[in-house]
């Protein structure tokens, strides 16, 4: 086990599988000199071909990137949430797309790393939480990591996925610590997280708190200061929100009795909606209490911290719907 | 340069089959055998099978939504083509893509795109893999005038032109989108122009004369291949039917001249390929009058085939979502 820093996570991943599979190849724009920290050293050691700073062209790289895979490459872009949108033609008329209407025929091995930094004072144009807006388009895998460790085995599973993936990567766990697992510790040899199956942070009887990306640390931040009080909280991380582990949520739920979702997207149409409406269609009779979805307001990111800081799921509001749930 | 006898053969053979297709598909369309869009080729065949002609079965094409001639001058086959136009299980695409959407993996033709503009960057792409791999194939995309004027067209040539990738960007210019002129929606004069931009050639061209489309595909093929870059070809030609069959019913105001369309069917791509054939006495009027009944023929088969063919079943529809099936939500 080492302590590792969640961007030093996502290196990782990209070094191994760049290192494992000669049609991985990575690019975004400045990843060169990598200016967000995710992809230090790889130019170094894999070369230019393999390592591409594109120009300012998402509709032309997020493109080009379908096409290498369709005809054997595995590659990974960089970018943000915010720039996907100048580039959505081709992740939805065509990654999302292409297998289906061609019957089968193609095969797109391709990942998206798209960075949400929100939180600090960005601003609405590079703030966005977008991976709501993908679940409702199907054949795009939807990757939301909450730990370094998770970080680095879903984006690995992510490169050796023969499906188009988007690993959205929450930009206010860049600097998160966390134990990654040497590979010499792993029966494998290596750190990978199969998709689609849930991981339960911690234990608990009381109510279940579902929570996304960086939401799972305030759920699990909530669990332990209700604790305290004696009230069990079971958190639960989903991990990949397509496929979506349902099952590990609902026996939760019929545990508990009580839900609370947690999820930095905006409300309307969130993750949380999702995930609400599964359990109140499925698991509606395990139910002691009204489902409590804590969600990103619905407004824009503003810019001044004293407006931002309200907008977005905390420990406070998820410890607040937890109690909203026991009081029912 | 010497063009094999044989390859101008296959030409004229793959310009007949998208012609008698075309009208084979117009005629059922008609009939109501199928519903939905279909864009006929009929005037254009030229400039795709010219063009495919100058490729290997290892390099790849992408198109757009006037889909039905780009597979076939490829080598595609038609009754796979025609069953999927039918919606049936046999069509290239199990009935899933429909007329806009054929595509043949095994031959290359990373599929058409209904989004015009949109399959461009994907056939940058493959140009890409063959740069990183340091392999010789190819890449050509097809796209129309009108979508000469998208973003994604003009970020995907400079893309290909700063990695001097092994692509070719193909220009079926048939001057208009749907009604609209290009000359009232391009900047410059012709679409070719636009490659100066990029730093790569721009080779206008007869796209009526399948041989001049061959030669300049060949030279961009070969340019690609020596790893020197991207070129633009544009093929300057005529669609000779209405845009899209079933749109005559809705369209309210004229766009163009009878007159017009009768001067271009002067300059028939069959006919001038065939009086190129004849005059060179490569060919005689008998043996190019035996291909266009084969064509026929093999057209009237893969109707039959189509029209044959089950259509999907219900169980059917989560087919082909993903690479392994994933529960349903
Ligand atoms: C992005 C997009 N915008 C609009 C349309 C609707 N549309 C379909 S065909 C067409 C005209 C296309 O013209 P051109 O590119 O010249 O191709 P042509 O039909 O002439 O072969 C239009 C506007 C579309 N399919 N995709
Ligand atoms: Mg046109």
């Amino acid at each position: 086990m080492a302590q590792t820093i969640f961007v030093e996570a996502i290196n990782q991943a990209i070094y191994e599988e760049m290192a494992r599979d000669e049609n991985v190849f990575i690019m975004g724009e400045d990843i060169r000199r990598s200016v967000y920290g995710a992809t230090a050293n790889l130019l170094d050691d894999f070369g230019g071909k393999r390592v591409l700073d594109t120009p300012l062209s998402e509709n032309g790289f997020f493109g080009a990137a379908i096409g290498a895979s369709l005809v054997g490459m595995r590659p990974i872009v960089e970018t943000l949430t915010s720039f996907m949108w100048v580039g959505m033609d081709q992740l939805i008329s065509q990654a999302a797309k292409m297998r289906y209407m061609f019957g089968g025929q193609a095969t797109l091995p391709v990942v998206y790393r798209a960075t949400m930094f929100y939180g600090a004072g960005s601003a609405a144009h590079h703030s966005d939480r977008s991976y709501p807006m993908f679940m409702n388009m199907p054949g795009i895998k939807i990757v939301v990591p909450s730990n370094p460790s998770d970080m680095k085995g879903l984006l690995k599973a992510a490169v050796r996925d023969d499906d188009p993936t988007i690993v959205f990567e929450d930009g206010t766990l860049f600097g998160m610590r966390g134990e990654i697992p040497d590979n010499s510790e792993l029966p494998d040899g290596e750190l990978v997280v199969p998709f689609g199956q849930a991981n339960i942070v911690r234990e608990g009887t009381d109510v279940t708190i579902v929570g996304i990306g960086g939401s799972v640390n305030h759920a699990a931040t909530a669990a332990d200061q209700l604790a305290a009080e004696g009230i069990s909280v079971e958190v639960i991380d989903p991990r990949t929100l397509v496929p979506f582990d349902k099952q590990t949520v609902l026996d939760s739920v019929e545990k508990t009795g009580r839900l609370v979702v947690a999820d930095p997207a905006h409300k309307v149409c969130s993750a949380a909606s999702e995930i609400a409406s599964i359990v109140a269609e499925e698991g509606f009779w395990s139910l002691q209490a009204p489902i409590q979805k804590i969600a990103s307001e619905q407004v824009h990111i503003p810019y001044t911290p004293s407006l931002e800081k309200h907008v977005y799921p905390d420990v406070e509001k998820i410890t607040a719907g937890v109690r909203r749930t026991l009081d029912a | 340069m010497e063009i094999e006898r044989e390859t101008l053969l296959l030409m004229l053979k793959r310009m007949w089959m998208i012609r008698n297709f075309e009208l084979k598909v117009m005629e059922v369309h008609a009939a109501g055998e199928f519903t939905g869009a279909a864009h006929p080729y009929i005037g254009e065949e030229a400039v795709a099978v010219g063009a495919c002609a100058a490729l290997d079965d290892t390099d790849y094409i992408a198109g757009n939504h006037r889909s039905h001639g780009h597979p076939i001058a490829k080598g595609g086959r038609v009754d796979k083509a025609m069953a999927e136009l039918y919606g049936r299980v046999d069509g290239y695409c199990k009935g899933k893509g429909g007329s806009m959407h054929l595509a043949d993996y095994s031959i290359g033709i990373l599929g058409e795109s209904g989004i015009l503009g949109s399959s461009v960057p994907v056939a940058v792409g493959a140009a890409l893999a063959a740069h990183i791999k340091g392999e010789k194939f190819v890449s050509l995309a097809f796209f129309g005038d009108g979508a000469s004027n998208q973003g994604a067209l003009h970020e995907s040539m400079n893309l290909a032109s700063v990695w001097k990738l092994p692509m070719i960007f193909l220009c079926e210019n048939n001057q208009y989108a749907v009604t609209t002129s290009y000359a009232d929606t391009v900047a410059v004069e012709h679409v070719s122009d636009r490659a100066s931009a990029y730093n790569m050639p721009g080779i206008l061209v007869d796209g009526q004369d399948a041989i001049a489309m061959y030669e300049a595909t060949q030279a961009a093929v070969e340019r690609a291949r020596k790893g020197e870059g991207p070129t633009l070809i544009e093929g300057l030609t005529y669609r000779y039917e209405e845009h899209s069959l079933g749109l005559g019913r809705v369209r309210r105001g004229e766009y163009r001249e009878q007159s017009e369309i009768d001067e271009w069917r002067k300059r028939d791509p069959l006919l001038i390929l065939e009086t190129a054939l004849i005059s060179q006495g490569l060919a005689t009027r008998e043996e190019c009058d035996a291909i266009n009944a084969e064509t026929v023929e093999e057209v009237e088969m893969a109707t039959e085939f189509a029209r044959n063919s089950p259509f999907p079943e219900p169980e059917d529809l989560f087919d082909d979502m993903w690479a392994q099936p994933i529960p349903l939500p």
